[in-house]
């Protein structure tokens, strides 16, 4: 049988601005989903979240949502992750207005 | 208006200090998330989808120009430079940083505001008749109730934890246009013997379990109001669920125990509370009554009005749809649309918020008004004003002539901005908006309500619209149930479920197809939507709405 593909990123919200971030591989906190560092391994995916929730000073939340790997990095699922990477669809705020590392 | 006392004052600066050190500690890493979520949350400050969230509570949807301005200072210095008014007469700032909260905290303290209990398990802000105080329809300003109500419940040590959330409407008309049915309290004012009384209902509620309130004092006579009210909470904090906490509300206490059990406990609460009320609570009424007294009215004379009706077709259309009757001889009550066709429902910008604020002050009393439904009032403009006023609101985007009408829509954040939203709203009342206006229908349709809420929690009131609409996430794709016949007024109704759900492309068609329907079915352009609904049921709209299925069926 095959093994079920599993691609996941670890995101939270940034303390002080409470904006959507993503862990990246470097261990910074990027904004971008498609800078996100994929996870295809679910014993590493459980470490780097661990890892991540410890930061209480910088992030808030933290959690694994699952992606699709995509030509230009991780890609959302679920459309709530998708509205979390872009952003409020009635003004250009936020995600839509700003991209750039934490 | 009511002007903060010094104790009022120093209350607020000190629960402001408080926040802020609370702020400055978990920013310092001396709190823990766990540990400031609660803390932050009793201040009005959510983290939502993509942002923090600072709700601020307008009691009773009343401000005065002052009020408004601090708003508009707030949404540009601290924000984006706009305001989100929401269905509980709040207002949202979608976008604040952590750092800037205590300061915006300080900033609303200094005109009478704040954002406590606007979240958490305790009495919500209390909401009104958004046309109290002025509508002619009024037994009396239920306002001086609301504001002492206000007071006691601000900081009531025995209902900071309640097993949930508690919320409290009033209205001084007979006219419900507070959605009383539906809260935890509605108090509806009723003259018994020439004195001012309420009747209380309890109960009632939207979200997973929408109930309609039931009545639990037929008469309660002003003075008993805190009392009872203390004893009503008073056994709902001893006699609710705190098992689950989608059974926690008082209208599933009334549910599994029963209105009369709930009565007779009640009743047995007030009559030991009722002692200790020693007359304070009547005193501070009657000064509320003196702060919150009618204004001035003017005489003066209408023709100017009378002749831009005749002159100006956007002004005659505007004065069609967006007035009510006031009590004062040549006044009128004024509904500014926040729907403009393709806006977001109930958001404001900060130039739009001053430049309500200086016709609330010109022509207006100096009272602004928020309604539940997205809107905003200047409650007292005499007739002989309104082209000057017409003429500042189209030249602020405020003009729209669409009140009660199809694109008069509540709608909740959803998942535009809300964390616990299943699918969005905004982008939903947007499309219909600007469907319906692009067909030229929305006057030939006529009075309508439409309430799209994002999740089943129902902060868009979708159960009590004439068509009510609720996002749901259905196997990862946003779906969209259709309720209908439901009717938020003293006509109290629960929508009834239409079928199986539509996808975001599938529902504006759907609505269509609905109204389409209504229009061949009316018995002529005065029978609303919601009268042809009551006449008629749900058969031959769910027909409409499901072709397919009915051809099948057949």
């Amino acid at each position: 049988m095959p093994r079920e593909a599993f691609s996941q990123v670890v995101t939270a919200q940034d303390l002080l601005a409470g904006d959507v971030i993503y862990l990246a591989a470097d261990d910074t906190w990027v904004r971008d989903l498609s800078e996100a560092e994929i996870l295809t391994d679910k014993v590493v995916a459980q470490d780097r979240l661990i890892s991540a929730a410890r930061q209480t000073g910088h992030v808030v939340g933290a959690y694994l949502a699952d992606v699709h790997p995509g030509r230009n990095g991780p890609e959302p699922v679920h459309f709530r992750e998708a509205f979390r990477a872009t952003g409020p669809s009635n003004h250009a705020h936020g995600k839509r207005a700003e991209r750039r590392h934490v | 208006m009511y002007r903060y006392s010094e104790f009022d004052e120093a209350f607020l600066a000190e629960r402001n200090a408080q926040f802020r050190a609370q702020v400055e500690r978990r920013l310092s890493g001396a709190l823990t998330e766990d540990e400031f979520k609660p803390l932050r949350l009793m201040n009005g400050l959510y983290l939502q989808l993509h942002a923090y969230m600072l709700r601020v509570a307008i009691p009773y949807g009343t401000l005065d120009a002052a009020r408004m301005r601090r708003l508009a200072l707030i949404a540009e210095r601290w924000d984006k430079g706009y305001g989100h008014f929401t269905t509980r007469q709040n207002i949202q700032f979608n976008w604040p940083r952590l750092r800037d909260v205590p300061d915006m905290l300080d900033a609303l303290a200094e005109v009478g505001l704040h954002a406590i209990q606007t979240s958490g398990n305790t009495i919500r802000n209390v909401t009104a008749d958004h046309f109290a105080g002025a509508a002619a329809d009024e037994l009396f300003d239920p306002r001086p109730h609301a504001e002492l109500i206000r007071q006691w419940s601000t900081d009531h040590p025995e209902f900071q934890f309640l097993g949930r959330k508690f919320k409290i409407a009033v209205t001084g008309a007979v006219a419900d246009r507070a959605v009383t049915r539906a809260h935890d309290i509605g108090l509806q004012a009723v003259m018994r013997d020439g004195a001012p009384g309420f009747r209380v209902l309890v109960g009632g509620g939207l979200g997973r379990t929408p109930m309609i309130g039931q009545v639990i004092r037929d008469f309660l006579p002003d003075a008993d109001l805190l009392p009872y009210l203390e004893a009503v909470v008073a056994v709902y904090n001893l006699l609710g669920r705190r098992d689950n906490k989608y059974k926690a509300r008082i209208k599933i206490t009334v549910h599994e125990t029963g209105i009369d059990r709930v009565r007779a406990l009640t009743e047995e609460e007030f009559a030991r509370r009722r002692p200790h009320f020693a007359g304070a609570d009547q005193a501070l009424l009657a000064e509320l009554r003196a702060a919150i007294a009618p204004p001035a009215f003017r005489k003066a004379d209408s023709d100017g009005f009378h002749a831009a009706r005749d002159s100006d077709p956007v002004f005659r259309s505007w004065t069609d749809t967006n007035l009510y009757p006031h009590r004062a001889e040549g006044y009128a009550i004024v509904s500014v649309s926040l729907k403009a066709h393709g806006a977001t429902p109930g958001d404001a910008t900060s130039d739009q918020m001053r430049a309500l604020a200086d016709l609330a002050e010109r022509y207006g009393h100096d009272e602004l008004r928020i309604s539940h439904e997205q809107n905003v009032i200047l409650p007292h403009v005499h007739l002989a004003d309104l082209p000057a006023v017409h003429e500042v609101l189209l030249a602020h985007g405020l003009a729209t002539a669409n009140i009660g009408l199809i694109s008069d829509i509540i709608a909740c954040p959803g998942m535009d901005y809300c964390a616990l939203a299943t699918a969005r709203s905004i982008p939903v009342a947007r499309e219909i908006a600007t469907h319906f206006h692009a067909l030229k229908l929305e006057h030939d349709i006529g009075p309508l309500k439409i309430k799209i809420s994002g999740c089943i929690n129902a902060c868009g009131h979708h159960h009590v619209g004439h068509i009510g609409i609720l996002g749901l996430d259905r196997a990862g794709v946003e779906n969209y149930q259709i309720t209908l016949g439901g009717d938020g007024t003293e006509d109290a109704a629960l929508g009834e479920r239409a079928g199986p759900g539509f996808s975001a492309d599938e529902i504006v068609p759907a609505i269509e197809r609905i109204l389409r329907a209504y229009l061949d079915l009316r018995r002529g352009p005065s029978e609303t939507f919601l009268e042809a609904y009551r006449r008629l049921g749900l058969a031959p709209f769910r027909a409409a709405l499901y072709p397919a299925q009915s051809v099948a069926a057949e």
